[in-house]
């Protein structure tokens, strides 16, 4: 089965630097990647460059079946929909406003949405539980609620593969876990995903395949029981961790 | 309010403004004068305040779809062709056209100068961090072009040049022709057309850049439409009426109170509501029993100045939100 996306042996360099050095993964139909790694390790060094925002001074990517540096905008944002880092509403336009613009690669604006888009924008926001929330402004909305509201953003874009830059920060466990949900179900739908986080139990529990990214390099990737250990934690935070498993999941304490 | 109401409600405004501005001046007509007035009347009204109302609707009409345009584009509701430096940079274009025996080509020059303007105050403003800092490029640049106009007159072979600064740099619409008229509104024609096509880009852009492009928006293409088009706005308004500050930062500002902050929906009504605004303030300078008629640059100062003001201070009390 092809990969919906593929780096091998990615490089970048910002500003002289090598801020990402040869990493590889593949994100297959069905499969949640999760990128862990301290701040600065290059995870969203890594979804950039995954999504063709920023060049890769060696190796390879492939969104689909083409390099993503070479798609328009348009093209990109069918295959993989982003969700930056701290995600901005510079105007505080109405929440499902918001959500619509997730349309936007399908021609579509917010005052302006064809079935498909609406039913697409009706799905993301009951999914995100923003039903009540429709009409109020992005300014008069919890950090939360926001939060859920870009995330829907995303969803509404129907696009194969998500591409999520943090996207539990700032929300309590339970937002968390459910946008772990989200991306679950996402990936049972045929989607897939690849998603940055700190919260190392979280990502032992919803993803499939984890890639600890440290200096710009994959010091440990595999299934999250392969590559979570005290000596790989160890070695991406420079502290020491005890794992212990419980349900379906990971209890992680650094000391 | 609907999109259908809002629009009504503005070309009503406008075409009562326009109205007052042919009832309105320092010689006092009838109501029934405007439309039924003897050979005199019929002068005063159709070949001088007519000429000059139309003027000053099209050129306000023209600064206030820049202004939203720009603040889009820029996603700062500072953002106006006259606090960016495009007038002032228009009017130098003008005045060097003037000065040195180039009439002819002095619309042409404006827009090419507001374009250069437009060019460098979003390619500086890119790198600036939050919406006050740009307004301050801005600034630096309206200075240095109106450094540079009052040289051009200095150096220009013809004198008068005081008055000519003064014309300049305190737009006004008195004593415009139809001719005139004709030309600001050629330019917010090819401007419009140009910032409506820039629009779902805009709309996109409140995502900010990267999640802008991320969505499938083209942003090199809404750069590039809405710096000519707001540069078209912005040079043909001021060729004909000189710098006329804040109405882009005024319209936009007042129509986002019943409109929302959607930057596409913003930029038509911004439109409508500049040209009210302008004409309003044009009365205003004619009906003020001042000893020689007020300047409309510092009419339109006076109006919006505090409305700027008040933007900039709520900003900075946001810690630079829009």
């Amino acid at each position: 089965m092809s990969a919906l996306l593929e780096m091998t042996g990615a490089s970048v360099s910002l500003g002289g630097n090598r801020v990402l050095e040869e990493v590889s993964l593949r994100v297959e139909r069905g499969a949640i990647v999760a990128l862990l790694g301290p701040n600065g390790a290059g995870k969203t060094t890594l979804m950039r460059a995954a999504l063709g925002l920023i060049p890769l001074a060696e190796g390879a990517a492939q969104l689909g079946a083409d390099d993503p540096t070479l798609l328009t905008a348009r093209a990109r944002a069918l295959r993989a929909a982003y969700l930056p880092q701290r995600p901005q509403a510079i105007w505080p336009v109405g929440v499902e406003s918001l959500v619509a613009l997730g349309r936007y690669a399908y021609g579509a604006a917010p005052d302006r949405l064809g079935v498909a888009d609406q039913a697409a924008v009706d799905k993301a926001i009951a999914a995100c539980a923003l039903e009540g929330l429709r009409k109020r402004g992005m300014d008069e909305i919890s950090g939360g609620e926001k939060a859920r509201a870009h995330l829907a953003r995303a969803l509404a874009q129907g696009a194969p593969l998500l591409v999520f830059d943090e996207p539990t920060a700032g929300l309590d466990p339970a937002q968390a876990l459910g946008v772990g949900d989200i991306l679950r179900a996402h990936a049972a739908g045929g989607g897939a995903a690849l998603f940055s986080t700190h919260d190392v139990a979280l990502a032992a529990r919803v993803a499939h395949h984890i890639v600890l990214l440290k200096s710009g390099r994959a010091i440990a990737q595999g299934a999250p029981v392969d590559a979570l250990t005290p000596e790989t934690l160890e070695q991406a935070y420079g502290r020491k961790a005890r794992l212990e498993p419980i349900g379906d999941g990971l209890a992680v304490a650094f000391e | 309010m609907n999109r259908v109401g809002l629009y009504a409600a503005l070309i009503a405004l406008s075409i009562a403004a326009l109205f007052a501005a042919l009832w309105l001046g320092p010689v006092p007509l009838g109501f029934d004068d405007v439309l039924h007035g003897d050979a005199n009347t019929s002068t005063i009204v159709w070949e001088i305040r007519l000429p000059r109302a139309l003027t000053a609707w099209l050129v306000g009409a023209a600064l206030g779809l820049a202004g939203a345009a720009l603040q889009g584009l820029l996603r700062n509701p500072l953002a106006d062709s006259g606090v960016l430096g495009l007038s002032g940079f228009a009017a130098l274009g003008a005045v060097i056209a003037f000065a040195f025996g180039f009439s002819a080509f002095a619309p042409l020059a404006a827009l090419v100068f507001a374009l250069l303007a437009a060019i460098l105050v979003t390619a500086l403003g890119a790198a600036a961090r939050g919406p006050a800092s740009l307004a301050l490029i801005g600034v630096g640049l309206s200075s240095f072009a109106g450094g540079l106009i009052a040289l051009a007159l200095n150096l220009a072979p013809n004198p008068g040049a005081l008055a000519d600064l003064v014309n300049w740099t305190l737009g006004s619409v008195e004593g415009r022709s139809l001719q005139d008229a004709g030309l600001v509104g050629g330019f917010l024609i090819a401007g419009a057309a140009l910032i409506l096509f820039a629009a779902r880009g805009l709309q996109a852009l409140t995502l900010g850049e990267e999640a802008a492009a991320a969505i499938g928006a083209n942003l090199q293409l809404t750069r590039a439409l809405v710096v000519l088009g707001a540069a078209a706005c912005a040079g043909g308004a001021t060729a004909v009426a000189g710098v006329i500050g804040f109405v882009g930062v005024a319209a936009p500002h007042l129509v986002r109170t019943v409109a929302g902050h959607d930057p596409a929906r913003l930029l038509i009504p911004s439109a409508l509501a500049g040209g009210t605004l302008l004409v309003c303030a044009d009365v205003i300078v004619r009906v003020l029993p001042t000893d020689s008629e007020l300047k409309l640059g510092v009419a339109s100062a006076l109006l919006g100045g505090p409305v700027f003001a008040l933007i900039a201070a709520r900003l900075a009390a946001r810690g630079g939100e829009a």
